[in-house]
């Protein structure tokens, strides 16, 4: 059984399709590399399968059950976490913090829990910040759990949303263009952090700009283009689709007419 | 375009910008020109004002040109002295403050008149109120101006329970709590998809509804005229009848509403409230469930207002529409908002400040409410985090706890791998 399996995905904003009958597997212990031109609805697929936003019509089957219909929190409870394209941190509370509200949904402490703090709930706290200065580890920002998120220069704000992403314990995570911003050598390193989120057992769907990194790092590629999905494949085969090279450089520069 | 360039750097040059900020106060203090017997048509309080505000732009300016912007300046004291105190309480052991600020507040009325003790009781209700408020429009960022309305539930709960059916204080405090909360999550429900503007008008509109409702309902709550005779709280034969009873007892919700704030502000809940505040399409992504999020702010918000409301009725002994109208609200807010939002002890400190200035400031009945005015712009010019912004930190764990916690992590990566 795949991971993720969208069948016939399809999302309409009044007469615009930005999602049109889109099929698209993901097995579990893959890295597969979402990408296309800037509009082809990449970030829009995400919204429908992370409950953003409820898709038209289609199935989003995660581990055979349906995501369709349910609301954010319930679709990462299940395992299924994200990071966003222009980065939505809360500014306003620590990095620490940051990691901590991730693992809420782990998470049971209620109202009664927080007044009276029995042990159960002391403990709970105990490791869930445990945990989180460990992913801070993970992703290189040891030592800056304190500062507040708005403090951090702009890539480690990208690598603090991983590791948010990562406290609720996902089998699945959603990147957004991770890389957007930052330079080659962050790049790399964010390549190197990615393939040992694999190796922790994590599927990783990501969408990304920056093409020797997505190139790089994917198992797979699937290609969008207005809405729709126009290749699939290895790396290798995707480049050298003349569907891909069209939807990037304009289909005029190879020879197919336009519709 | 000369004009309009000649307009901006006309008010961007000290003077004429000292000028023209002058005659604005002095305009907007024209009211203060009440008794029109008096010399030059009491004009000269206008002027005075004018005066006032020139000479204080005067010395900005002073200030200024000797080095580094003044509001910089004044705005890095503020926040040096705020600094400084919580070097301190970080300093001395947490629990030496709490014992000492509680003993201080047991000990210190026993030496004043009942007047001042009456103050520190308003003090004390305000304060339970404005933490509650805090938990709304702090801790979750839900702009709430109908928050006087659960203070009004917990009134009228024990107004009504007091006399008609002869409840006793202490079976009430309870019930009134509950009662608010419940409206709390029946003002909730409808907001849920609402926020900022469109969020404080229909919370406005829901305390206004409270109050009118009460004024107009006359077989039951005796509309205008309020309910009389509320019954005295009593202990195991002991009557509270004189203030200092009263602050006794509201120091004691005080501390129970710090306490339970405070905890709560510090648990799963707060942290999930706070991450609604900072971006609610994060919070959800995360996995909070905003529903339950906002009615459990908006009902645990409310529970305070309706403890404060049964002990303001069995303080009163009287209760009328009259004490709950929306300019409570905006205190109650302006004390959140002065203080600093999201802090126990900012709040705190806002409440007391405006329920003691404004008594301080009897003799300029007058002046009251444009000092108030001025002092609030003034604040959020400087200081727009309030007196003292929010520090959250790591939950329940000391830089002791954190390493021993983080070595903890280090030695077992094989189980998260």
């Amino acid at each position: 059984m795949p991971l993720l399996e969208i069948r016939k995905l399809s999302l309409s904003f009044g007469g615009l399709r930005a999602i049109d009958m889109i099929d698209l597997t993901v097995e579990a212990d893959e890295i597969v590399g979402l990408i296309g031109p800037n509009g082809a609805g990449k970030t829009t697929l995400f919204n429908c399968v992370t409950g953003i936003v409820p898709p038209t019509s289609g199935e989003i089957l995660y581990r055979g059950e349906s995501l369709t219909g349910l609301r954010p929190d319930q679709v990462a409870a299940k395992g299924v976490s994200r990071t966003f394209q222009n980065i939505r941190l809360f500014r306003e509370m620590t990095v620490l913090e940051n990691v901590m509200v991730g693992g809420h949904c782990r998470m049971r402490a209620g109202v009664a829990g927080a007044i009276f703090r029995p042990k159960a709930v002391i403990k709970e706290e105990e490791g869930l910040a445990a945990k989180a200065l460990e992913l801070l580890r993970f992703v290189g920002l040891e030592q800056k759990e304190d500062l507040w998120a708005r403090q951090l220069p702009y890539g480690d704000q990208r690598r603090l949303e991983i590791a948010r992403a990562m406290a609720g314990d996902p089998s699945l995570l959603l990147l957004d263009e991770p890389a957007c911003g930052m330079n080659p050598q962050e790049t790399n390193a964010l390549m190197e952090l990615i393939h040992l989120i694999r190796k922790r057992g994590i599927t990783v769907l990501l969408i990304e700009h920056q093409m020797k990194m997505v190139m790089g790092i994917s198992d797979r590629l699937v290609v969008l283009d207005h809405g729709i999905k126009i290749a699939e494949g290895t790396p290798e085969a995707v480049r050298a689709d003349p569907a891909v090279i069209g939807a990037y450089l304009g289909k005029e520069s190879i020879g197919a007419q336009t519709g | 375009m000369p004009t309009p360039r000649l307009s901006i750097t006309l008010i961007q040059r000290p003077f004429p910008r000292i000028v023209l900020t002058s005659l604005w106060f002095g305009l907007l203090s024209l009211p203060l020109m009440m008794e029109l017997k008096a010399p030059f048509f009491g004009l000269e309080r206008p002027l005075l004002v004018s005066a006032g505000v020139a000479m204080a732009g005067l010395m900005r300016l002073a200030v200024s040109q000797r080095g580094g912007p003044g509001a910089e300046r004044v705005q890095r004291m503020v926040g040096s002295i705020g600094g400084a105190v919580r070097h301190l309480t970080e300093q001395i052991d947490r629990r030496v403050i709490y014992v000492v600020a509680v003993a201080s507040a047991v000990v210190i009325p026993l030496s004043l008149n009942r007047y001042h003790i009456d103050i520190l009781t308003q003090v004390g209700i305000y304060v339970t109120l404005a933490l509650g408020l805090n938990i709304v429009v702090g801790l979750a960022g839900l702009l709430d101006l109908g928050y006087v309305a659960f203070y009004a539930v917990g009134a009228y709960t024990y107004g009504l329970l007091s006399t008609r059916v002869g409840l006793s204080f202490w079976e009430v405090l309870p019930l009134g709590a509950l009662l608010a909360a419940i409206f709390g999550i029946l003002l909730g429900i409808p907001v849920l998809r609402l926020r900022g503007d469109y969020l404080a008008i229909v919370t406005l509109g829901f305390g206004e509804m409270i109050r009118i409702t009460l004024n107009n309902w006359d077989s039951v709550t005796r509309g205008p005229n309020g309910i009389l005779g509320i019954a005295r709280p009593r202990l195991l034969g002991f009557t509270f009848s004189s203030p200092i009873d009263y602050y006794y007892l509201i120091l004691v919700i005080v501390l129970l509403t710090i306490f339970v704030v405070d905890r709560l502000n510090q648990s799963r809940i707060g942290r999930a409230w706070t991450a609604m505040r900072d971006d609610e399409v994060a919070a959800e992504a995360m996995g909070i469930n905003l529903m339950k999020a906002k009615l459990l702010a908006f009902g645990l918000g409310a529970t305070w207002a309706g403890l404060a409301g049964v002990f303001f009725a069995a303080k009163m002994t009287f209760i009328s529409p009259e004490s709950f109208t929306f300019f409570e609200s905006v205190i109650i807010l302006c004390m959140v908002v002065l203080g600093g939002m999201g802090s126990v002890l900012g709040v705190i400190l806002g409440a007391s400040m405006l329920v003691i200035l404004p008594e301080m400031m009897r003799q300029f009945a007058l002046y009251r409410m444009l000092i108030f005015g001025g002092a609030m712009v003034v604040m959020m010019v400087l200081r727009p985090q309030g007196l003292i912004a929010s520090s959250r930190r790591g939950i329940a764990l000391g830089p002791k706890d954190r390493q021993g916690s983080a070595s903890a992590a280090v030695t077992s990566p094989q189980k998260m791998g």
